[in-house]
């Protein structure tokens, strides 16, 4: 590199972030403060907010039992979801690993195509499958199996499968890129010391599969924790999540300090876990996916 | 080859989970083309009417061009920011590398929602009502991180020693960037600037926090429509929707792939 560019060179990497890293401070750094100091101001009765010092808000989040129980049952649904997408995802991700069909490049860009499916198309597809006139009534009425329309929407399962169909690619990617960095060779050895090929796998491919399988689990875990559309589009009048009363407050009722409050609640507990998987995990996991 | 009944039992569920995965997409598209008015089963007949409708239709319409509007809009301005910040990280070192690393990708681990109410508080208390604006920069911030990931990962691709040698030949570097790393980089570009667009056009999570009254994205109309009944023209408009976020996204991969092999072959 020319002598004249070198006295540039430490400025010139900030130059060149500059923009993005004002996007980033102002568009997200600063207002996440905001939300912090307006989660201890107050909600007039005449709409207004008072400017303070006030732990009403958080008393109510934390302290009322029906935001503790909408708080479970947003971990009960997330993790469920994602129980089953680990179930649901290994196995298409090993066969991804492993075939060894031509169609191999064909059928992981199939598993991609959902990431581009618009989600709230995905979302309103299982209307079609569950509902009164979806798929799977019209076929047991047809087969006369039931005489009337099974009511299978708008309760926690059809929520769980709409989330799971939205995650499932998530997962299968994660863990398949973690099958794909395996060493063959090491299968093999331990078949030739005498493993069966169960053994194989349990000994050898699935530990060495951890890393994808925990990425994906966090991933999804946290994308189920923190949807609102798939409840408001799928579940009952019981089935609201946590960011549902983060939207209620804010959208609905206007009152912005109780929903800072509960954003917060959602920030800290998804948060935790994002650490934990950039921690260990490494955030090119995420890259991985993308790719 | 013997026949193997663990591999065979692995294929099955394999192709249990692809029908699961694509099944309600295709049921979708399927009504789509459905005679029955109530937009559902039974299938009745074959008919292109809900996309005459859809064409007719001013709401539909006008949340289209919006949603183009902004989907392309946030791809020039997230591709520009999150080019610039890429070449950054992948091109020096410098002191505090992990933490610009960690704000870049921010916005993706912080949860969506959150993201949209602290915009949200943050124009409020400038007081600025709702705005296309808004739109703008909560789709900018939120597709930034997937931009700087995507375009990081395809310049790593990028031999310096062509850059080097255009400097070296007496190039500036601003003549350097425009005459050889740019020209390289187009497959970057395009992908970054396809996911943008996609990301944008199909987010509904943050846009229902920020849409000001009265405008809607394709996302937020079908989500407004879903809350009276299902009705035909919305399979329509999802299956057009699958068109321009598939179909699109496909030939773009297929033709930055064309691209990036030509330059490969020079």
């Amino acid at each position: 590199m020319a002598d004249a560019a070198e006295s540039f060179k430490d400025r010139r990497p900030w130059v060149l972030l500059a923009p993005a890293l004002t996007a980033v401070t102002f568009l997200l750094l600063i207002p996440i403060l905001f939300v912090v100091v307006y989660s201890f101001w107050l909600r007039t009765s005449i709409g207004d907010e008072q400017v303070g010092f006030y732990l009403d808000n958080w008393q109510k989040v934390l302290g009322d039992a029906f935001y503790r129980d909408i708080l479970f049952q947003t971990l009960r649904i997330a993790a469920v979801s994602t129980f089953l997408c680990i179930v649901m995802g290994y196995v298409p991700a090993y066969f991804l690993a492993y075939a060894n069909t031509r169609h191999k490049v064909l059928l992981i860009l199939l598993l991609m195509l959902p990431f581009w499916i618009s989600y709230i198309i995905r979302t309103m597809s299982w209307i079609h499958v569950l509902g009164a006139s979806g798929i799977v009534n019209t076929l047991l009425q047809w087969f006369g199996i039931v005489g009337e329309p099974l009511q299978m929407l708008y309760n926690e399962t059809s929520v769980v499968l709409g989330l799971v169909h939205f995650l499932l690619p998530f997962m299968v990617l994660n863990i398949y890129v973690s099958l794909e960095g395996i060493d063959r060779n090491l299968t093999d050895a331990a078949k030739s010391l005498g493993c069966t090929g169960w053994q194989a796998f349990r000994e050898v491919t699935l530990p060495l599969s951890l890393p994808g399988l925990g990425a994906g689990t966090i991933l999804c875990f946290v994308l189920a924790a923190g949807t609102y559309i798939t409840p408001m589009v799928l579940g009952g009048p019981g089935d609201a999540m946590f960011a549902n009363l983060v939207f209620e407050a804010i959208i609905t009722q206007l009152n912005w300090p109780l929903g800072s409050a509960l954003s917060l609640v959602l920030l800290v507990l998804l948060g935790a876990l994002v650490m934990i998987y950039t921690r260990y995990l490494g955030i090119d996991q995420i890259a991985k996916s993308f790719r | 080859m013997r026949f193997n009944p663990a591999w065979f039992s692995i294929s099955a569920f394999t192709a249990l989970v692809y029908g699961f995965m694509f099944i309600p997409v295709i049921i979708v598209i399927m009504l789509a083309f459905n005679a029955n008015q109530f937009g559902a089963f039974p299938m009745t007949g074959f008919t292109f009417q809900w996309f005459v409708e859809l064409w007719n239709n001013d709401a539909i319409m006008r949340a289209f061009r919006i949603s183009l509007a902004l989907g392309a809009l946030t791809a020039v301005i997230s591709t520009t920011l999150g080019i610039l910040a890429a070449l950054a990280m992948v091109r020096y070192d410098f002191p505090g590398k992990r933490l610009v690393s960690t704000a870049l990708v921010a916005p993706i681990l912080i949860p969506e929602v959150v993201l949209a109410v602290a915009l949200l508080l943050f124009l409020r208390w400038l007081g600025l009502p709702k705005s296309f604006m808004l739109l703008l920069a909560g789709h900018v911030i939120f597709t930034l991180p997937f931009v700087v990931l995507v375009v990081q990962a395809r310049l790593v691709g990028i031999r310096r020693e062509y850059e080097e040698a255009a400097l070296s030949l007496g190039a500036n570097a601003v003549q350097t960037f425009f005459s050889v790393t740019l020209p390289l980089m187009l497959p970057a570009v395009l992908a970054g600037m396809l996911f943008a667009f996609t990301i944008s056009f199909d987010d509904i999570t943050g846009t229902l926090f920020w849409k000001p009254g009265g405008v809607e994205t394709v996302p937020t109309q079908i989500f407004a429509m879903l809350r009276n009944s299902i009705s035909p023209e919305i399979n329509a408009l999802a299956a057009v929707m699958v068109v321009v976020t598939v179909v699109l996204p496909l030939a773009g991969v297929a033709f930055a792939r064309r691209m990036a092999a030509r330059m490969r072959g020079h």
